[in-house]
């Protein structure tokens, strides 16, 4: 069963209904014994940085998640923030990261821009990886972040995105996966990344 | 780079889909929860959903079990606006499954809330509707209530105060172009979207597929939201749930 991780930030429903569209059994939990039992987990999160690495902590989820994404194996998958907080630190914040790959969360620098990045915008792979194995051609994906993960290594980036500057759309590191977009609120291009994971 | 948002409007009367014309006559559309799913298949950019009927004066809870069911046929960004008071409701409308919530007269009415809203939930999740008017000098009112209160509030002294607050996203609607067909009001999302840094969505009036071009074309708006053109066939026609198809999203997106 993958465990979609409750840390109370923002809208979790929406993946589990994309995971009941495919007919992959998900579950939406903060229960240490759930997540102790996932085969997948899942990390999403909207917000702010502090904020969610507080809930993370407060919620004391994090020695459980740890024995199982560092000492288990267990694939994971970050959502945007839940991406962000797998760095070392964000420029958004003042508390420490997750620290499981190594990079800190930059600001986009282009005052030009429209900041938060909000929309519908494309990925180039920079990689071949399971998770993003035979996407649409036109795939598109949802975005909505002021910030991204400017990884130390950029050989963990599988895909990339235009927005003033490149910057790391997604990516892998072992058994953890983390993406900037929303897969579940983007249609058919979402869907297939989802499954993709689930497979994983 | 980031493509320029299409978005359809639903306006709900209760569990009815319906229509209004410059923010009254109520015509009644169909069955949202249709209207969703065809959205959906039709894979629109986005969708913004509006229960109109909440009365401000009376003490309503919004109805969180129909809007669940609405949430559930959609893989794709969704707002919702209509009677947020308070961090409780916003918290509840985000566990359901959209990802926005849209304020209007509840911000103007309670000093606090915009702020808190945003402490709470992030910039990105906070859209605020403005809807206005113009006055007899050419100037721009901003009105709440469903456009039935008229505030004394300067509008470009209230843009640089959410501005500064950090709200995520603007829609502006013009109310007398609303329901109209007659195209959006361009010099008013013109000259509120370059003074904007977030986003901004332009409301009110779209009635073809020039009027989304040329908003594209002509100001910095980043998405371009309608009602009517997407709900119904052709003004004064019935209903036909309708989206550009990938031949006029190139058009209009110049791409």
């Amino acid at each position: 069963m993958i465990i979609i991780i409750d840390l109370n930030l923002g809208n979790v429903g929406s993946i589990f209904n994309m995971f009941e569209k495919i007919g992959v059994s998900s579950k939406i939990s903060n229960r240490e014994n759930d997540i102790l039992k996932a085969t997948k987990l899942i990390l999403p999160g909207v917000g702010a940085f502090d904020s969610g690495i507080e809930k993370i902590k407060k919620n004391n989820l994090i020695n459980s998640i740890e024995n199982k994404v560092l000492d288990k194996s267990t694939p994971i998958l970050g959502i945007c923030l839940g991406m962000q907080m797998m760095l070392e630190s964000s420029e958004e914040g003042k508390k420490k990261g997750l620290g499981w790959i190594k990079g800190k969360v930059t600001k986009f620098t282009d005052h030009n821009l429209k900041i938060p990045h909000m929309g519908w915008n494309q990925v180039r792979k920079t990689k071949n990886n399971k998770l993003t194995n035979n996407l649409l051609s036109d795939s598109r994906f949802y975005f909505v972040h002021s910030y991204f993960a400017n990884l130390k290594d950029k050989k963990n980036q599988i895909l990339q995105t235009e927005y003033g500057e490149n910057f790391t759309s997604a990516f892998n590191l072992k058994n953890i996966y983390g993406v900037q977009f929303h897969p579940e609120k983007s249609h058919k291009f979402g869907m297939k990344l989802l499954e993709n994971f689930s497979k994983i | 780079m980031i493509r320029k948002r299409i978005i359809p409007v639903l306006q709900l009367d209760g569990e009815k889909l319906v229509k209004t014309v410059l923010f009254k006559r109520k015509n009644y559309v169909g069955d949202p929860i249709n209207a969703v799913r065809i959205f959906n298949d039709l894979e629109v950019d986005e969708l913004i959903i509006l229960d109109i009927s909440i009365n401000h004066e009376i003490k309503e809870t919004l109805n969180f079990k129909f809007l669940k069911n609405l949430a559930s046929e959609c893989f794709m960004p969704l707002s919702y606006g209509g009677g947020i008071k308070n961090i409780i409701d916003a918290e509840k409308i985000f566990k359901l499954g959209f990802e926005k919530i849209i304020v209007n007269t509840s911000v103007f009415e309670n000093n606090l809330l915009l702020e808190e809203l945003i402490k709470h939930f992030g910039s990105q999740s906070i859209v605020h509707s403005i809807d206005v008017k113009k006055n007899f000098f050419n100037n721009y009112n901003i009105y709440i209530k469903n456009g039935e209160k008229k505030l004394k509030i300067d509008l470009f002294e209230w843009l640089k105060k959410v501005e500064d607050l950090g709200v995520g996203e603007l829609i502006i609607t013009n109310i007398s172009k609303e329901g109209t067909w007659s195209g959006y009001d361009n010099n008013l999302i013109e000259s509120v979207s370059k003074c904007m840094s977030m986003p901004v969505i332009a409301n009110g009036g779209c009635g073809s597929i020039e009027h989304i071009k040329e908003i594209f074309k002509n100001t910095k708006v980043s998405a371009a939201a309608a009602g009517s053109f997407f709900v119904y066939q052709k003004k004064g026609m019935g209903v036909l749930i309708n989206y550009l198809n990938k031949h006029e999203l190139k058009e209009v997106l110049f791409l």
